[in-house]
């Protein structure tokens, strides 16, 4: 097993350049050395002025999503070693504009995410003196999968419907807004309905089903989205055949 | 109606067609599209078709599937030419071609199964 | 690029590279995805197919039994063999996401996938069989 590992690492600098290049850096592997501790090695000790995020270190914080040899993955949950002698080609995420080097733009992103109004909503708060809700485990588990999202946006770098059209809500969105619909505290369906159900909403997923696959926490966006149409479309039926139905 | 609140019963028809198709397709066309032509198989008579035609509950199944599937084919063809060659901005041609012709397609099939004896 | 606060923004060009049209080209579960939508153009097929041997059923005997030579064409039985494989391939396929819509619960626990599938595919068997009989048992 060699020392050392060739990462080639995606360069933009827009300020010198308009298009990405790779630069080859050779990097030490030990086994317990993740894709992230490399890029460390790199910023640290051969070129400092390589750009990235990352923060947890640990596959909570949702900074480190790049693509690693064609696939997407959390840098500091990516093994050197998976990689056998290398080389390892690190580039930015998918499907999002590319700030600097291996830096991408999120801000639609987190727009897309306040949009679904991620929060209970109730139509009448109940008094404190009620107590606190109480749910029990069955019905945390309804919901509990959709609640595991890290944001690290790599369904939507996985999402050819996102890649050729950035107006679509996206995975990870529709998967919160059913992390709030199936909560029993929450009385805000309704209210995502008329969000989720836009032209740029659910109804533009495929079921490639590509997010479910790269979802570092098995949140499972794709199985959010098609119970979420199956839903919908049974509301939409029931509206047009029953439509004195009480919203 | 706008295209955004037809899409619910746009995707109920695809899924309907979807189920129809995957449960009754495949037997089908192994029979009358390989086994009877390659003689694995001997075809019914005639007299064995229309009787088995016959049956109402037959000719509204008949319907059903041959009309869902076109829906079905409609709206899954018409994503695939917006993502797969990437010419959503065609859409008002593409959604007429795709949903006029699986409306078509359905009269025919009303009409064949009508004029059956 | 001045606002009145007194410093000047500072917005880098991002780079947005165009999607190729051969995307799906790119991950071996993209081409997947792809051909089990094309699937779709198969079971148009399959209806046109179908009615053309209603329409002949309804004509009369000599009509149908045209109708069968006709479906030994080698094009037409070509069309038909590929045809089989995308249709099956579609039903599988289809069968196999059932589980991902359908969340069911029953006496307050999720069912697993496989028990949500797996009444699919046996409905589909016995369908089949039904229509085999119907068409060809005694």
């Amino acid at each position: 097993m060699a020392d050392t590992i060739t990462m080639q690492v995606a360069r933009y600098r827009p300020e010198q350049e308009d298009e990405l290049t790779y630069q080859e850096y050779e990097v030490p592997c030990p086994p317990e050395w993740v894709v992230l501790d490399g890029l460390n090695y790199i910023k640290d000790e051969l070129d400092g002025s390589l750009s990235y995020r990352s923060s947890c270190r640990m596959g909570i914080c949702g900074s480190c999503g790049m693509t690693v040899n064609g696939e997407l993955k959390l840098t500091c949950a990516t093994f050197l070693t998976d990689y056998g002698s290398g080389p390892v080609r690190v580039e930015p995420m998918n499907n999002f504009p590319v700030v600097r080097d291996l830096v991408v733009e999120m801000g639609d992103f987190m727009e897309k995410l306040t949009r679904v109004k991620p929060w209970i909503i109730r139509k009448e708060e109940k008094p404190l003196s009620n107590g606190e809700y109480r749910q029990t485990p069955e019905e945390l588990e309804q919901y509990k999968p959709y609640s595991m999202c890290i944001n690290c946006m790599l369904c939507y770098a996985a999402c050819p419907v996102y890649g050729l059209d950035p107006d679509f809500v996206g995975p990870a969105a529709i998967a919160l807004a059913q992390r709030y619909n199936l909560d029993g505290r929450d009385e805000g369906a309704w209210e995502r309905r008329n969000i989720l159900s836009a032209h740029d909403g659910i109804w533009g997923c495929t079921f490639v089903g590509e997010c479910t696959e790269v979802c570092p926490k098995n949140v499972d966006p794709a199985g959010a989205i098609q119970r979420y149409k199956l839903t919908a479309a049974m509301d939409s039926l029931k509206s047009l055949l029953m439509p004195w139905g009480e919203r | 109606m706008t295209t955004r609140s037809t899409e619910p019963f746009l995707w109920l028809a695809f899924s309907a067609g979807g189920v129809l198709a995957a449960l009754l397709i495949p037997s089908l066309l192994f029979l009358f599209g390989v086994a009877f032509p390659l003689g694995w198989l001997h075809p019914p008579e005639h007299a064995r078709m229309l009787t088995v035609l016959g049956y109402p509950l037959t000719r509204l199944i008949v319907f059903l599937l041959c009309t869902l599937s076109l829906f079905h084919w409609a709206h899954r063809f018409r994503y695939t030419l917006y993502d797969g060659l990437q010419i959503k901005h065609l859409n008002e041609l593409i959604n007429p071609f795709c949903y006029g012709g699986a409306i078509v397609g359905s009269l025919v099939a009303g009409y064949l199964v009508l004029q059956l004896p | 690029m001045n606002d009145g606060a007194g410093y000047t923004e500072y917005h880098p060009r991002w780079l947005r590279p165009k999607m190729s049209t051969y995307w799906w080209l790119k991950r071996r579960r993209y081409l997947k995805f792809i051909l089990r939508e094309l699937s779709c153009i198969f079971v148009a097929w399959f209806v046109i197919f179908f009615l053309l041997l209603v329409r002949a059923v309804g004509r009369g005997d000599l009509a149908y039994q045209r109708f069968l030579e006709w479906s030994g064409n080698p094009l037409v039985l070509t069309v038909n063999i590929i045809s089989l494989l995308f249709v099956i391939f579609h039903a599988i396929t289809w069968f196999n996401l059932a589980p991902k819509a359908i969340a069911l619960r029953i006496r307050g626990r999720g069912v697993p996938p496989f028990w949500i599938a797996a009444p699919n595919f046996l409905a589909w068997a016995f369908v089949s069989a039904f229509v085999v009989w119907l068409m060809i048992g005694r």
